[in-house]
């Protein structure tokens, strides 16, 4: 029997947020909105058990009341009303708690599931429907529950259950011709070029035999862009033009990863890294007795279709890469950078099939808060840029760092090793993620449902409690995480080097009808595998069922280098690993066109205070309290720097620093780099400046480059363009350029291409955007250093030389302007600066310290002063610059590697002392009134703001989104 | 004596860690334990204080706290009775508060929900640092609450939750103001009364933490063991001043001394 608990609240007030959701849709006239939490049961409990658990389990009885009814939906009397419900297969969390707690109560149903119930006064039925899928539910993981169609339906598992019977499928290759083999590829969804489904056929003619589907689905998943990186590791012909299109140089690039990111790591040698660019992240090390880990993922195109789902499992993800590391490390921080479409565009305006940029910033944000919240890992930097390019293809960043005993870094596997999966049950979720998200999005692959998912934190965060407990008893030697493609390419990558057998008829199934391929290249979150002998079997038994996570022993370690897969006694798979693990190399090519910047120069103005606020309350300028606040970034109480600090003020910090174990005084500063404008102009250069931007970040937290190790991740178009594909390796030749030259070695990094969206026959792709992370061990916290001035009277300084670059600023693309000369990154010089800096604070020569980034000295002086409530006299003719630099490039270049510091008077000669050499310059001081007083070269005021004044046009721009 | 501290935890939990190490500084023994290892042995006489650390126990999915709440009731009724009513000292911070106000542990032991802790004011939640008043209101019954002894007036701590607004009827409400219970008060820096954001959720009258009659039982939605080193304190460079979340912990270890 079914019976529905509705839950809502005593005193029935409308839901102020629903209504204003739907009034941007614009409708003018008055709404009200009212919700229930519906909880539906299929179950013999009695009516009267049901009435208890409602009392005791679902309602708050100081402010909630409900009614028990039988069915799924009540016979209503108007139709103002809709009852919301997750697809068949999704991931229903509360539903899941809500059975555990029955389970307390000694209540046992067959089936619980969750809904959503909305009452409306003021709309009709047909506009009901029209906004709720608008603001109110995604299709691709919810419905509204019909009536018609549902009103039979004896149990709940009707919604979704189905039974499989097992029946091996096999796929003709042998026989098929190119068209075929590509149509083969195409129909199921695998992927696959022509060229390598060629290769498929030839092994298996071989093996004189046709593959399995399970077979071609896991050859699909290994080869894929996701799992493979094919266009990094694959060969690239690669030529410069200049704009006659003359070819100035030719080079075939075999392996742009190997000559470029992993080519700096190894010529450095860093004595650190501990396990670079092989396990889940990359490793360095931390203290005697730890090591650290960090890696940075994207999530972009789940991102993109169901923004909340697509952003949890994102943090969720690479969270488990952690826990996947060595023998597992404890996740201690995580960061999360955004790039979206500027939220000001009309749903008319918006193109069909495209969620608007507010509900994908919306479900994004609090995608990563419920997650990395309940995960218990603060969430302690970040970054958002706004582009409209961003439109159809969001991206997301996630990274996470952890902390690892140093003897537990690396994995160990042996023939007999048994195979383990812990955690979730496995269901339909997320099918041909890894080779989904190596395609283009259109409106078709949109349609795309299953490769959509929500995630489930308090499974996750079960997972890594049991996981780190059999770590610290040394009850497994290896392990990894379920991620794209799932076991697939978890067991099959973990057993690479010996071979492995499954029995997949093992795996626990959320609800039946899954076929063995389905089972095997599933991806539901909140998995993880690992190897461990028949001995420890019986203590990691206890431990699981204490923490109340799933474990099951589903194969074997075998000497035999073959994967061969198992479904009741019936083989299903049987491929060689060396054939699955040597790829074909893809061949592409790639092209850059040599483009001549363009100076341009504004007329003066005697007057830049407006431009001045405006810069601040530019979305990439303006504060992101509001997303920072949503994420509680001081649990496990190692927060020592803060992104945001103060009470009432709001101090922006440039990197964060945290301490991964308290018992240390040892801390970890992380800074982000991060400016897709620049490649407008070059990529090579916007490498360079981001690199630049996170090393300064960390240097001015107190870091050092000898301990500063950075990850790449490159989000891209398509690389089967050529020119995109050019600007890819100009971005990653810089990489290779820079980090040699500073000595700090890549540890780890992604890619995600293909990010483009095809629109009425149009495509739109993101521009080249590189976030580099960066991660410096600092050896005392007290050492650590803030961007807030700190006291009255104190001297400032700028430190590094400022040109007229202006090109992609902020400042022109505030006025509208694409010339210009973009920033170029003296390394040189820079090395130099940093170095200074790091040994100017290590001996508490300065007070506070701010890099210069979008906006230049203008908004970096402005966000200090913000910081702390006091003002600054700035004299612009003291900054080392050009002779012929105007006032207002002074003020907005975005000139690399230049830092305001605030340095006490009986300093002075000490610091200029180290500063020696350099390009430096006394421009002020922190002055008595809370004003920032600019004066140019010819000592004529030009800038004059109450700090007031720029903390409202830094905080103003985003007020819609604190409400 | 050292007293040995129980922490209680659950799938969700995740703010137990510090919260042990916060009771390890101040010169406590302890032993972090799972709810279903508790149930097992439904005995407290081994420890001297039992504290609830904050997260989200299981993901606050049916509320904050409840399902959590109904294993108490259900499991560890009799024993925790016993407990308190033997000199035992309990705290509860955050999601812990959230789970002794719907247990029924406070503002009274008789495991009946009283007051509630609800979705914050404004929606969404917040992690901040607020100010906070441990001074009593004048012409009241002291409740002299053991964890807060020799606490400054004003002291300030983080807050981090989505349902932290303290509620109640006015029955219960003036009951809890008669006694002096309502030991810990959301204030600016002058100490007075105030409004968003500095009371983070919109509590009535501003009630941040409560303790029972006896001083012994604290629940509170800021978090003090997020305040144990210098370092903790927003723009603690410059300042002088320490964090005030070590001496909660401190309080409590000096009472068995």
């Amino acid at each position: 029997m079914i019976c529905r608990i509705d839950v809502f609240p005593k005193f029935k007030v409308s839901s102020p947020r629903i209504s204003s959701l739907i009034k941007d849709l614009g409708f003018k006239k008055q709404i009200e909105v009212y919700t229930r939490k519906v909880f539906l049961i299929d179950s013999d409990i009695s009516l009267k058990d049901l009435d208890r658990l409602a009392k005791e389990l679902l309602i708050d009885p100081i402010l909630e009341d409900y009614t028990i009814s039988q069915g799924i939906l009540q016979p209503s009397a108007g139709s103002q009303e809709i009852l919301i419900t997750f697809n068949p297969g999704v991931c229903d969390s509360v539903a899941l708690s809500f059975e555990k707690a029955l389970k307390d109560l000694n209540l046992n149903p067959k089936t619980t599931r969750t809904a959503r119930f909305y009452e409306f006064r003021g709309l009709t039925p047909a506009e009901i429907k029209s906004c709720a899928a608008k603001v109110l539910f995604n299709p691709l993981i919810e419905h509204i529950v019909e009536y018609d169609k549902v009103k039979d339906i004896q149990n709940l598992d009707e919604f979704s259950g189905s039974s499989y019977n097992f029946d091996l499928i096999t796929i003709d290759i042998l026989s098929a011709d190119d068209e075929r083999l590509q149509a083969i590829s195409r129909q199921g969804c695998l992927s696959l070029s022509l060229d390598e489904m060629r290769i498929i056929k030839a092994y298996f003619q071989n093996q004189k035999r046709n593959p399995t589907d399970c077979e071609l689905e896991t050859i699909a998943t290994l080869w894929s862009e996701h799992c493979a990186h094919k266009t990094f590791r694959g060969i690239i012909d690669y030529r410069e033009e200049d704009k006659e299109g003359k070819v100035i140089k030719k080079e075939t690039i075999d392996s742009l990863l190997k000559t470029t990111l992993m080519k700096a790591t190894n010529e450095i040698a860093h004595k650190d890294c501990v396990s670079v660019f092989h396990d889940n992240s990359g490793v360095v090390k931390f203290d005697d007795n730890n090591n650290i880990c960090f890696k940075v993922e994207t999530h972009n195109h789940p991102s993109s279709l169901e923004p909340y789902g697509g952003a949890a499992t994102g943090i969720g993800g690479v969270i488990r890469d952690i826990l996947g590391t060595g023998c597992s490390a404890r996740p201690f921080a995580s960061i999360d950078v955004f790039c979206f479409s500027p939220w000001h565009i009309s749903y008319k305006e918006l193109p069909e099939g495209l969620l608007h940029p507010k509900r994908i910033i919306k479900g994004v944000v609090k995608g990563v808060r419920d997650y990395g919240n309940r995960m218990g890992i603060p969430t302690v930097a970040g970054s958002v840029i706004f582009d409209q390019r961003y439109l159809g293809n969001p991206l997301v960043y996630c990274g996470t760092l952890g902390i690892i005993p140093s003897e537990k870094s690396n994995k160990r596997t042996k023939p007999g090793d048994l195979v383990f999966l812990a955690g979730a049950k496995t269901g339909r979720d997320g099918i041909h993620g890894a080779t989904f998200s190596s395609k283009e999005l259109d409106e078709q692959t949109v349609g795309l449902t299953s490769a959509v998912q929500i995630g489930n934190p308090i499974e996750e965060k079960k997972l890594t409690e049991a996981i780190l407990r059999a770590r610290d008893k040394d009850l497994f030697t290896a392990i990894t995480d379920c991620g794209a493609g799932g076991i697939s390419s978890a067991i099959t990558e973990l057993a690479q080097g010996h071979g492995v057998e499954v029995d997949l008829e093992k795996v626990p199934l959320k609800y039946t009808g899954l076929s063995y391929t389905e089972i095997w290249i599933s991806e539901s979150q909140e998995r993880m595998v690992f190897f461990s002998s028949q001995e420890n079997l019986d203590e990691l038994k206890k431990i699981f069922q204490e923490e109340d996570v799933d474990l099951t022993v589903v194969g074997k370690v075998r000497d035999s280098k073959s994967l061969i897969l198992r479904y009741q006694g019936n083989k299903v798979c049987e491929l060689e690993l060396d054939f699955i693990f040597n790829l074909p190399k893809l061949r592409k090519e790639a092209v850059w066109v040599i483009k001549d910047e363009v100076d341009y120069k504004l007329k003066e103005k005697h007057d830049y205070s407006f431009d001045l606020k405006s810069l601040l309350g530019a979305p990439n300028i303006a504060s992101k309290d509001w997303i920072l606040r949503e994420y509680d970034h001081e649990v496990q109480a190692g927060s020592v720097v803060k992104s945001l600090a103060g009470i009432e003020n709001l101090a922006a910090n440039d990197a964060s620093v945290v301490r991964p174990d308290l018992k240390s005084p040892k801390c970890v500063a992380i800074g982000l780099g991060i400016n897709p404008f620049y490649s407008d102009i070059d990529a090579y250069h916007m490498s360079a400046l981001a690199i630049d931007e996170a090393l300064r970040n960390v240097v001015s937290a107190g870091g050092r480059l000898e301990k500063t190790f950075i990850l790449d991740n490159f989000s891209w178009g398509s690389p089967a363009q050529a020119r995109t594909l050019g600007s890819l390796v100009r971005a990653a030749k810089a990489c290779y350029d820079f980090a040699t030259y500073y000595k700090t070695p890549f540890i780890s990094g992604k890619d995600s291409l293909y990010n483009e969206y095809i629109v009425a026959d149009k495509h739109i792709s993101i521009p080249g955007t590189l976030l580099i992370s960066a991660v410096s061990v600092i050896d005392d916290w007290q050492k650590v250093m803030t961007a807030d001035f700190k006291q009255q009277g104190n001297l400032i300084y700028i430190v590094g030389f400022t040109k007229p670059e202006l090109g992609a600023s902020e400042y022109f693309r505030l006025n509208n302007l694409k010339q210009g000369i973009v920033p170029k990154v003296d390394r040189d010089k820079a090395k130099k600066i940093f170095s200074a800096l790091s040994k100017a604070i290590g001996s508490d020569l300065i007070e506070s310290c701010h890099d210069l980034s979008e906006g230049g000295l203008s908004v970096a002086v402005a966000e200090m002063c913000i910081s702390s409530d006091l003002g600054a006299s700035i004299f612009l003719g003291e900054v080392p610059a050009e002779t012929s630099i105007l006032g207002y490039e002074i003020l907005f270049s975005e000139s690399a590697t230049r830092f305001v510091i605030e340095v006490k008077k009986e300093n002075k000669d000490k610091l200029e002392h180290v500063l020696r050499g350099l390009d430096y310059g006394l421009i002020g001081c922190i002055s008595q009134d809370k004003k920032l007083t600019v004066f140019n070269k010819e000592q004529k005021e030009i800038i004059s703001l109450k700090v007031d004044d720029l903390r409202n046009s830094w905080l103003d721009t985003f007020e819609e989104f604190r409400k | 004596m050292k007293p040995n501290v129980l922490i209680v935890r659950t799938a969700g939990t995740n703010c137990d860690k510090e919260t042990e190490f916060a009771f390890n500084s101040a010169g406590a023994r302890t032993s972090l334990r799972h709810i279903n290892y508790i149930k097992e042995k439904n005995d407290f006489s081994d420890y001297q204080i039992i504290a609830i650390p904050g997260g989200f126990s299981y993901g606050d999915d049916l509320g904050a706290g409840k399902i959590m709440s109904l294993e108490f009731i259900y499991w560890l009724k009799e024993s925790l009775s016993k407990f308190i009513e033997k000199g035992g000292l309990m705290i509860g911070i955050c999601n812990g508060f959230q789970i002794m106000v719907k247990t029924g542990i406070l503002p009274d032991l008789d495991f009946k929900q009283k007051v509630t802790l609800t979705d914050n004011d404004s929606g969404r939640f917040e992690d901040r640092w607020v100010y906070l008043s441990t001074k009593e209101r004048t012409g009241e019954k002291k409740v002299k609450s053991i964890w807060l002894k020799d606490m400054p007036q004003l002291i300030s701590l983080p807050v981090a939750h989505g349902e932290g607004k303290f509620y109640a009827n006015n029955s219960i409400l003036d009951k809890i103001e008669a006694n002096g219970q309502a030991v810990l008060r959301y204030v600016d820096r002058e100490s007075k009364l105030a409004g968003y954001p500095l009371n983070p959720n919109g509590s009535l009258n501003n009630i941040a933490g409560i303790c029972d009659i006896s001083g012994r039982v604290l629940g509170l939605m800021p978090h003090p063991e997020r305040c144990i080193f210098k370092h903790h304190s927003p723009l603690w460079q410059g300042q002088k001043s320490e964090g005030y979340g070590l001496r909660f912990f401190i309080n409590a270890v000096g009472f068995f001394k």
